[in-house]
């Protein structure tokens, strides 16, 4: 595969850009419209009510503190996934500003000019009206550019639950190991802001006489693009599907249904910490996961067999510089005690363990190495630090704990972990650039992310998780002066996961089966 | 009429308006007049329902104001402040359309109505489409008084009306606001700290200190008929001055054979400040001058007993 460039890129994807683009702003406008609706009359509601005022806004303060993946966690048993979570959990990161500026804006006002209006014999509702509101309307305006800018930003998280938007490219870009793609979300989202900025500073200056005429058309637009945002994020299948990015731009993923099964679900693109719970909710019907994962045992869905494999297995092994198993000679050894020791089935379990009964990965990995007698105390040495990476999910938690226990214990080097980090694309680039010393990796993706072979390269190495190990060792030993230690002994591959009692009920057993079932309908 | 009875206003405990009753009788202009803090802005305000009495009954031409819806009330009165309070969102024509538009005017009564003021006011009518802040601190003070004026209520309640503007400014508005004829069918209550504005424009001048009032009276009666001390030395600084300007033309002419009928014509309600003013820039006039002054001295003693 050769480079593409940006404009390439772009050109190539314009039209997946595009609805991008609208949904984003279709999310932003939506939000920001019913944060104002909400904003504006609690504003004023405390503005004449001072007494309600610090309460209002500290505890608008404090939903602005919520991390917005968390918001939009929470969000998901109320309002399921798609558009409905994501704008209100924009919503509630736009209210603050919102009220914030009414109340200061209404308060600010010059105490005279209130003054001469209630001396002029105007009523409490020509005053808010024809004085205060007017004469607070600049600062409004600016709190209404702060959430609209806030907005743009925050939206981009919408796609980790299928609510769409640029975040598609930019989080599809980051698990991918794909710039271009990062950037054709990253460029239009930044563009977005200081357009949205600049366009609200615009009115602010032309004040409010002129908002007064605009304020007909401003609803007429916002309706517009709610419309088309729901237009083109309608899918019209019966079963409902959900890919995380990643899975969205692998051959073992998206692109494989579609070129071997012929499937296209026109899914929803949303995030794996999410996916689960949604399949578990009902919100969606068929999801890319992990044939490992203990949710799949949580929530009891069932993996469709792969019966043309377009989903081979691959192994799980740490990945790290050379160099680096030089300047600590006993680690080599010591990441190899797990080898072997981990088949599916145990994987399986530990991840559910982890997922499901919300064991601490600490306590996982510390049962399990004492159950396979390879727990030792750790010897709280001093000989050096290791900093050891992993993505976010339950499964590589569990492994850093375990390799963590096992450095201290027999070795004299501290260990320090950087967990949670957000894709390939991120944890490969820390190994690189020395952030991180080694972190667990799958075959495939070194195979399809990392290293992008041709087509006949890659028909040759899929043809036995053995074959694919060997591949990625001796090209990235060529390539990145780095080694795959031995590997762990599960084989991770992506699985299409029904629910399975709507599995039994539809009789669908294997991926030409639920094709079988879409044509039929 | 205006009848105040008994009333006190207390801010946190604090009586800033203490038990006071006073009249204001019909076209008069009735000045508070004290220092900053003394209450007389809080009883000014009572009026209007600005600020409610805690204590005390005000009668408006016998209404209890509190009978009244407190926004009819107050759009029977014009309300002047100190810094004139426009809108600054308002062009200068909006600005003093804010009363007939609440009460529902017809567009071009409002403007015949506004042309008419601007033009006793002495202000031109390219201001209208202005904003208040494109003007100056005079014009926004008479435009003020055009919006106070513009429904041509009966009451007028003014603020320290002309206390942010420089002294010649002052002087001047002072003098078209006693020539003004809109003015002289109006019950007029003025607050100020200033004591010449105070014996320029009252008919009668109510003196108010601590929350309370000391002494109402004409200008004259605070002059030479003190009620205590307070008085006496609330004024003994411009105290001279106020004399002259209080005993008017009319007071002397049986005291002196001064001759105004050749060579001037000074009118019967000239004040002797004035004309003494105009006899002492002239050497020639010397004598007339030393009459007049005679005359005076004379008029006081009279005073005095």
């Amino acid at each position: 595969m050769t480079q593409q460039s940006l404009w390439q890129f772009i050109s190539d994807q314009h039209d997946k850009l595009l609805i991008q683009i609208t949904q984003h702003l279709g999310l932003t406008f939506l939000s920001l419209l019913l944060a104002i609706a909400i904003g504006l009359p609690v504003g004023i509601l405390i503005a004449k009510k001072r007494k309600l005022a610090s309460p209002v806004l500290g505890f608008a303060g404090i939903l602005q503190t919520i991390p917005s993946i968390a918001l939009l966690g929470f969000m998901i048993p109320a309002f399921g996934i798609g558009a409905a979570p994501a704008i209100v959990a924009l919503l509630i990161y736009a209210l603050l500003p919102i009220i914030r500026n009414t109340y200061t804006g209404i308060t600010e006002v010059n105490p005279t000019v209130i003054e001469a209006a209630k001396a002029m014999g105007m009523n409490r509702k020509q005053m808010l009206l024809k004085v205060e509101l007017p004469l607070a309307m600049p600062v409004i305006i600016a709190g209404i550019r702060t959430a609209a800018v806030i907005n743009v930003g925050v939206a981009t998280l919408a796609s980790f639950v299928a609510a769409g938007g640029l975040g598609e490219f930019i989080f599809g870009g980051i698990s991918l190991n794909n710039t271009n793609m990062i950037l054709a979300g990253a460029i239009p989202a930044a563009l977005l802001a200081i357009i949205l900025d600049q366009t609200i500073a615009l009115l602010q200056k032309a004040g409010y006489r002129y908002l007064k005429r605009l304020k007909y058309w401003i609803p007429v637009i916002v309706f517009i693009f709610a419309v088309i945002y729901y237009s083109s994020s309608n899918s019209d299948n019966h079963l409902k599907a959900g890919f995380t990015p990643e899975f969205m731009g692998r051959q073992d993923g998206d692109l494989g249904l579609r070129s071997v099964y012929h499937l296209d679900f026109n899914p929803a693109v949303v995030s794996d910490a999410i996916m689960y719970k949604a399949i578990y909710e009902k919100e969606l019907d068929l999801i890319s996961g992990y044939s490992t994962d203990g949710r799949i045992k949580a929530f009891d869905l069932y993996a469709l067999k792969d019966d043309k494999t377009i989903f081979p297995p691959y192994f799980a092994a740490p990945i790290i510089k050379t160099k680096t198993l030089q300047k600590f000679p006993e680690l080599k050894e010591t990441l190899n005690m797990l080898s072997g020791k981990l088949n599916d089935s145990i994987m399986t379990d530990l991840n559910y363990k982890s997922d499901y009964l919300h064991q601490t990965p600490e306590k996982i990995a510390r049962d399990f190495l004492i159950k396979n007698n390879l727990y030792k105390i750790p010897q709280k040495g001093n000989s050096g630090t290791l900093r050891i990476g992993s993505k976010i999910f339950g499964e590589q938690y569990i492994l850093v704990e375990m390799y963590k226990m096992l450095i201290e214990g027999y070795t004299n080097n501290k260990v320090e972990t950087k967990t949670g980090l957000g894709g390939t694309k991120i944890c490969f680039d820390a190994l690189m650039n020395d952030a991180i010393d080694f972190y667990p990796e799958y075959t495939g993706t070194g195979l399809l992310v990392l290293l992008k072979p041709s087509e006949s390269i890659l028909k040759h190495v899929t043809q036995s998780p053995e074959k694919t190990y060997d591949y990625v060792q001796s090209e990235f030993k060529k390539q990145y002066g780095m080694e795959w230690l031995q590997p762990l002994g599960f084989n991770n591959a992506y699985a299409l996961m029904m629910r399975r009692k709507q599995a039994e009920q539809l009789k669908i057993k294997t991926i030409s089966d639920l094709k079988n079932y879409l044509d039929s309908q | 009429m205006i009848t105040v009875e008994s009333v006190s206003k207390l801010f946190e405990g604090i009586p800033a308006v203490n038990n006071i009753s006073f009249q204001a009788n019909d076209k008069e202009i009735l000045v508070l007049l004290g220092t900053s803090g003394c209450g007389k802005t809080t009883t000014l305000k009572m009026l209007n329902r600005l600020i409610d009495a805690d204590a005390g009954t005000i009668h408006i031409n016998g209404k209890n104001i509190r009978e009244q819806k407190v926004e009819d009330l107050r759009m029977g009165m014009g309300f002047v402040m100190q810094h004139s309070g426009l809108f600054p969102h308002y062009t200068i024509q909006k600005n003093i359309a804010v009363v007939p538009d609440l009460l529902k005017w017809d567009k071009k009564k409002t403007a015949t109505r506004t042309e008419e003021l601007l033009h006793k006011l002495h202000l031109t009518l390219d201001i209208l489409d202005k904003f208040p802040n494109e003007l100056s601190g005079g014009q926004q003070q008479r435009v003020g008084i055009a919006r106070a004026l513009i429904a041509n209520p009966p009451i007028l309640l003014m603020d320290e009306p002309f206390g942010a503007l420089d002294n010649i400014t002052k002087a001047d508005i002072h003098e078209e606001f006693k020539s003004l004829e809109e003015l002289k069918n109006k019950t007029i209550v003025l607050v100020t700290h200033d004591v010449q504005e105070a014996f320029e424009l009252g008919h009668r001048i109510c003196l108010m200190n601590q929350g309370k009032i000391i002494q109402t009276g004409t200008p004259k009666e605070m002059l030479y008929q003190a009620k205590n001390d307070f008085v006496t030395n609330f004024f003994s600084e411009n105290r001279l001055l106020l004399e002259y300007k209080t005993t008017l033309y009319s007071d002397l002419k049986s005291l002196t054979n001064f001759n105004n009928d050749t060579n001037f014509q000074f009118s019967d309600d000239t004040d002797i400040w004035t004309i003494l003013q105009k006899l002492s820039s002239d050497h020639s006039l010397n004598e007339d001058y030393e009459t007049l002054v005679r005359a005076f001295n004379q008029y006081r003693k009279l005073q005095m007993l």
